[in-house]
């Protein structure tokens, strides 16, 4: 029997359908449609009034064209009407179309709430599910306040019909993804753990997906839900395959909840209950022996849905990571999955194994499938399945295996799909830094990169290579005769062509010894090059021939002649010209001392984190999800403890970046050319253009030591952002005189005391940047500390400077944050171990990333150690790291505003000051400082216009809390009153103190 | 969790949308276009999952229609496959052997059907009888409804 006839069977709709499929144009189709559209519109319009089965039937259609992909901007208000019909179809198609057409017509959201209200109240199951899906469909702001207390209370409700908790359940979680900071959390939570209880199966599965979520917020709130969600898959794991009846799927047992019940269970670490972690442990095995089961069914279905289980268990079991036998099951079980005829379980096995990998009980384990692995790349006929096994053989790799995955990796790039092969190239690149042993082969590898894949391999590779090759003067000479080699290959691609001529332009001389490349025959290379270059390379290579100008006295006048024909002189492009010029002049009017001095070698690179593991990371997180999406997943890595992946993988093996500052710090000091030291004035000239006023410090005061090179755009050239990271610490006129007297008094600087465990905590500028996150933190005769900061959500990362003001260098520098009790329970700030060495005059750069766990008060402190001259000096800054850096702003309209405030009216969750204003009260500068309090600033809420009003969510990994603030400014007495209501008084207190003293 | 699912056809027409978080129109229509050719585009017998900005893309081809779903990082791309093959299971029990014809012509149908099982992303109801029987519960509700309505000409 075709169900088609089912119901209803609007001939109309059906009629409508089959003209719209007959058109045989676009044209003809827009044209059906705008008929449509012109009667719907009248006989909307007309003075007769619809009954309601025309009115269903015309919003059907209205609801057909708007999904065919025309826009529709009628018909709202009678699909509304359609909501309080007490016709089950009218309503449907009423609710249908107001989930799918979203309108943000506050008049039409009132109307809406009210239908919905009306059926919430019903206690007609069938209506309230209605209205429900509606709420999940819709999610707006809107009707998560109009029913975030509804909800959860139809949820625990005793009379509650099951279907209706399934859909409350599923809708409360809805609402809690988008707007957490609304849903009220209360007594209903204790008892939705309970509903992992409930007899029926289908309210388990949905009250489980809910759990997750609340659990991943507030993972205290919900422990109990660990020890019900293991009794409850033991006993679905142990059942018999009939025993669930319906929720047997293809012989199955409930896949569905399991795979959640082992979800929730990936929230929380281990059980500590010996009794339920056993337990606990008894599933997963049974789970992994029926893998070993012969199928009950041949259906893919069956073999789906048992495998889903099987790799959410084992996705478990790596969570845990503490189990070693289970683990190495797992890894066994996944290895012969990389054999399996499905490809889909390849696929799947292959990510699997990759977070296996990071686990050092199973690192080793699924290094021995790098065969299968390699073979994979090879063989597999789907690309994506290829793109998991490059993923696999990163995650794998290590040290003792680099070469072989390198070599592969490198080989499968030739015939590599386009799309993966920026990819592969960014980790082909980071792995061969991580793991070089001899610089000479990274250095083969990065060319053999560049060869094979020339046009994917990014900047940041490029940088790179030379970033390493500058600071290790070891293979400054090896590389100087392979990039020379590599440009004898009559195409070679730009990116070589960049290598080469700054490499050459730097160390040409150290193979200039051999007649076969000379440095006439170097120049001549690198200029049948030139032709061919876009005009930045070409830019880099007139740099090159100046440096060569310096290196080799010998072929001054080829260069010279070349600087000025004029295909440079005259170039069209300004930069070329620009550089042809002053490089010209420079050649010809400097002596060659002071030529020497400009052209000087790069000096070695400040460590950082590898530019290119950023790329990489950026390349994984680009994405289009919300930011809710985004924070709620990074919170997931590292909820509760436990072994999580990125945790796991700095534990266990040494992470990319941190292998890259052990690369270079372990470089040797470079002896065969001087330090840079002011006083001496040495000027380092990077290869990249000099802009006029560079250039004019240059000869005007060639002895007084300059930093910032230029302020081109292309400057950057190794493209760190911090081009900074040399200079800005210090003042241009640091006279060596005043460093002088640093030394001599450096003993009786108060700032500084000597040698004392505990320095006097320094908070003078702490409360500036309360309203904003860079500037100077603090600074005294010999040390200047910079900060930058930028925080999102619940986390934050800082960038602390430290500029060397004095000539000499810093030993046993130590920058390190410490958190005392309770901070260190509600702030987690990790720090990079800062170099230990700061030369003179330059500036270091370290990176605090800081979460925040729960609302705080103190801050953090800064304790730099550092031996200067004879003395050991000790610095303690407080570090501005304040509850209000953990605002989102929230924008809402007055009404909103008024009924949250309404909402906040306990006495401890207000807190009111009244105080003098020690700044000018300017309306503009009051704007700026709230916004950068962080919350949103909102216009037209209050009554009295010269009141500032502002909203915003505090985040913290446990907690979100709305905050509202208002700020009377009274102008005659100069006074503020300033009120913060928060639903916890200890932030209402916090952010009212921390913000009173901005004004 | 789940964050759209779209029926589209082998010319890459669109039968069914459904957006679990809301979404621009031009977003949707992003991804609606990203889905639909890469997905077409996609060998036989080629692994059902893929990669695609931060979520895991599933898809599974019945007859002329292609069913695509967008997950998160942390959800199941085999059970996601199933989570297809039940959608595809009960618009065979309510239509009878489901062709794309049915989800034309009655696509609010094939909307009601996928609120029963699926909701805010997550499934709701795995349990084949369950759904039917509420569907068939609307279904008699409407049809009793349906008497005391007098259906004008069209």
């Amino acid at each position: 029997m075709p169900a088609v006839s089912k119901g209803d069977g609007m001939r109309g709709l059906a009629v409508f359908i089959s003209d719209i499929r007959n058109c045989k144009s676009k044209e003809a189709e827009i044209k059906r449609i705008n008929k449509e559209l012109a009667n719907i519109r009248s006989k909307f319009k007309g003075d007769k009034a619809l009954d309601g089965y025309s009115k269903k039937k015309y919003v059907c259609k209205l609801l057909f064209i708007f999904l065919l992909g025309h826009d529709i901007d009628f018909g709202h208000m009678e699909a509304v009407n359609l909501l309080s019909s007490n016709k089950y179809t009218e309503k449907q198609i009423g609710y249908l179309f107001i989930s799918v057409l979203v309108n943000s017509n506050s008049d039409l959201i009132r109307l809406i709430n009210n239908a919905i209200k009306n059926d919430l109240s019903s206690r007609n199951p069938t209506f309230m599910n209605l209205a429900l899906h509606c709420i999940a469909n819709v999610g707006s702001r809107e009707m998560a306040e109009a029913f975030a207390a509804d909800v959860p209370r139809i949820l625990v409700a005793g009379d509650t019909m099951d279907s209706v908790k399934q859909s409350a359940a599923l809708c409360l979680l809805r609402l809690n993804r988008t707007s957490p900071d609304l849903i009220p959390m209360g007594e209903w939570t204790s008892r939705v753990v309970h509903l992992l209880n409930d007899q029926h199966l289908g309210v388990v599965t949905a009250a489980t997906s809910l759990i997750i979520t609340l659990a991943q917020k507030n993972p205290d709130d919900f422990k109990t839900s660990v020890s019900l969600a293991v009794a409850r898959l033991s006993r679905i794991v142990t059942s018999a395959s009939t025993d669930l009846q319906d929720y047997t799927y293809y012989f199955v047992a409930a896949p569905w909840l399991s795979v959640k019940l082992l979800r929730l269970l990936q929230c929380y670490p281990p059980p500590e209950d010996a009794a339920i972690r056993g337990r606990l442990t008894e599933c997963l095995e049974t789970i992994l022996n029926k893998a070993q089961e012969p199928p009950k069914s041949k259906k893919v279905q069956h073999s789906n849905a048992k495998n889903a289980v099987l790799f959410e268990a084992i996705s478990l079991i790596i969570h845990h990571d503490s189990e070693p036998t289970l683990l190495v099951r797992a890894c066994n079980q996944l290895g012969q999955f990389l054999q399996h005829r499905e490809t889909n379980l390849r696929y799947l096995a292959l990510e699997s194994m990759c977070t296996l990998a990071s686990s050092e009980f199973s690192h080793e384990a699924v290094k021995t499938h790098i065969e299968t692995v390699i073979n994979a790349l090879k063989t597999e006929r789907d690309v994506s399945v290829r793109q998991r096994a490059v993923d696999l053989l990163y995650a794998m790799c290590d040290r003792s295996n680099a070469k072989q995955i390198v070599a592969e990796m490198l080989s499968y790039l030739e015939t590599a799909d386009y799309s993966i092969r920026e990819e592969i190239v960014l980790k082909v690149a980071i792995l061969a830094e991580k793991y070089a042993v001899e610089y000479t082969w990274y250095v083969d590898t990065i060319l053999n990169l560049i060869r094979i894949a020339g046009d994917y391999v990014s900047e940041e590779v490029w940088y790179r290579v030379i970033q390493i090759v500058i600071n290790r003067d070891d293979v400054q000479g090896y590389a100087a005769k392979t990039v020379f080699e590599a440009l004898q290959a009559p195409a070679c691609h730009e990116n070589l062509v960049k290598v080469g001529g700054y490499i050459l332009g730097e160390f040409g001389n150290l193979i200039a010894g051999d007649p076969r490349s000379s440095p006439l025959i170097q120049f001549n290379l690198l200029h049948s090059k030139f032709h061919l270059c876009s005009v930045p390379t070409r830019a880099l290579l007139l740099s090159a021939y100046v440096k060569f100008i310096n290196l080799f006295p010998e072929v001054k006048g080829t260069i010279q002649e070349v600087l000025r024909s004029d295909s440079q002189l005259r170039n069209a492009d300004v930069e070329l010209q620009q550089r042809a010029v002053e490089y010209l002049r420079l050649s010809c009017i400097a002596s060659t001392d002071i030529l020497a001095t400009v052209l000087e070698e790069m000096p070695p690179f400040p460590e950082r984190e590898s530019s290119i593991l950023a790329k990489l990371k950026k390349k994984k997180g680009s994405g289009t999800v919300s930011d809710v999406e985004d924070t709620r997943k990074e919170r997931n890595t590292n909820v509760n403890g436990s072994t999580d992946h990125t945790t796991a993988t700095t534990n266990t093996k040494p992470s990319p970046s941190s292998f890259v500052s052990d690369l270079l710090a372990a470089a040797p000091p470079p002896t065969n050319r001087p330090r840079p030291v002011p006083s001496s004035s040495i000027l380092h000239m990077p290869l990249s253009p000099l802009s006029p006023q560079a250039y004019a410090v240059h000869s005007a005061a060639p002895l007084t030591p300059f930093y910032q090179v230029t302020s081109s755009p292309s400057s950057d050239l190794l493209g760190l952002g911090n081009s900074s990271a040399v200079n800005s610490g210090s003042p241009p006129a640091a006279s060596n005189a005043a460093s002088l007297l640093v030394d001599v008094f450096s003993e009786s600087l108060p700032v500084a005391p000597l040698g004392t465990a505990s320095a006097p905590i320094i908070e003078e500028n702490f409360s500036r940047f309360v309203c904003k996150n860079n500037g100077v933190l603090y600074e005294n005769q010999l040390l200047q500390i910079g900060l930058k900061s930028e925080f999102r959500q619940n986390l934050g990362r800082m960038y602390v400077f430290y500029g060397n003001k004095t000539s000499t260098q810093f030993l046993n520098f130590s920058a390190s944050v410490v958190c005392h009790e309770p901070l260190n329970a509600q702030l987690n700030v990790h720090t990079k171990t800062a170099d230990p060495v700061v030369d003179g005059g330059a500036q270091l750069q370290q990176i605090l990333n800081i979460e925040c766990l729960s609302d705080f008060v103190e801050a953090p402190v800064l304790n730099i150690n550092f031996r200067y001259g004879g003395s050991v000096q000790n610095i303690a800054v407080r570090l501005p790291v304040t509850l209000n850096k953990f605002f989102q702003p929230t924008e809402m309209m007055s009404q909103d505003f008024f009924q949250r405030w309404k909402q906040l009216s306990d006495p401890q969750q207000e807190v009111q000051k009244i105080f003098k204003a020690k700044h000018s009260m300017d309306t503009e500068i009051t704007k700026a400082k709230i916004i950068g309090f962080g919350t949103a600033l909102l216009d037209g809420v209050d009554p009295n216009p010269s009141n500032f009003v502002g909203a915003g969510v505090i985040h913290t990994k446990t907690i979100q809390v709305g905050c509202l603030l208002r700020l009377e400014p009274n102008t005659q007495a100069q006074m503020y009153r300033l009120t913060l209501r928060t639903s916890r008084g200890s932030v209402s207190q916090r952010l009212c103190d921390l913000l009173s003293e901005q004004f | 969790m789940m964050r759209f699912l779209l029926l589209f056809s082998r010319q890459g027409k669109i039968r069914l949308q459904k957006w679990f978080l809301p979404l621009g129109e031009r977003e949707k229509k992003k991804i609606i276009r990203d889905m639909t050719t890469m997905v077409l585009a996609r060998k036989p017998r080629t692994c059902n999952f893929l990669h695609w900005k931060d979520l895991k893309i599933v898809y599974k081809r019945y007859a002329s229609l292609y069913f695509c779903c967008g997950l998160e990082e942390e959800d199941n791309e085999l059970l996601a496959l199933e989570v297809l093959h039940r959608y595809v299971e009960l618009l065979d029990k309510y239509f009878g052997n489901v062709c794309e014809l049915d989800i034309i012509f009655n696509f609010e149908k094939a909307y009601f059907i996928l609120d029963e099982f699926l909701m805010g992303g997550e499934v709701q109801e795995t349990s084949k009888q369950s759904i039917a029987k509420s569907i068939e519960a609307s279904d008699m509700l409407q049809e009793t409804m349906e008497e005391y309505m007098s259906k004008p000409a069209f």
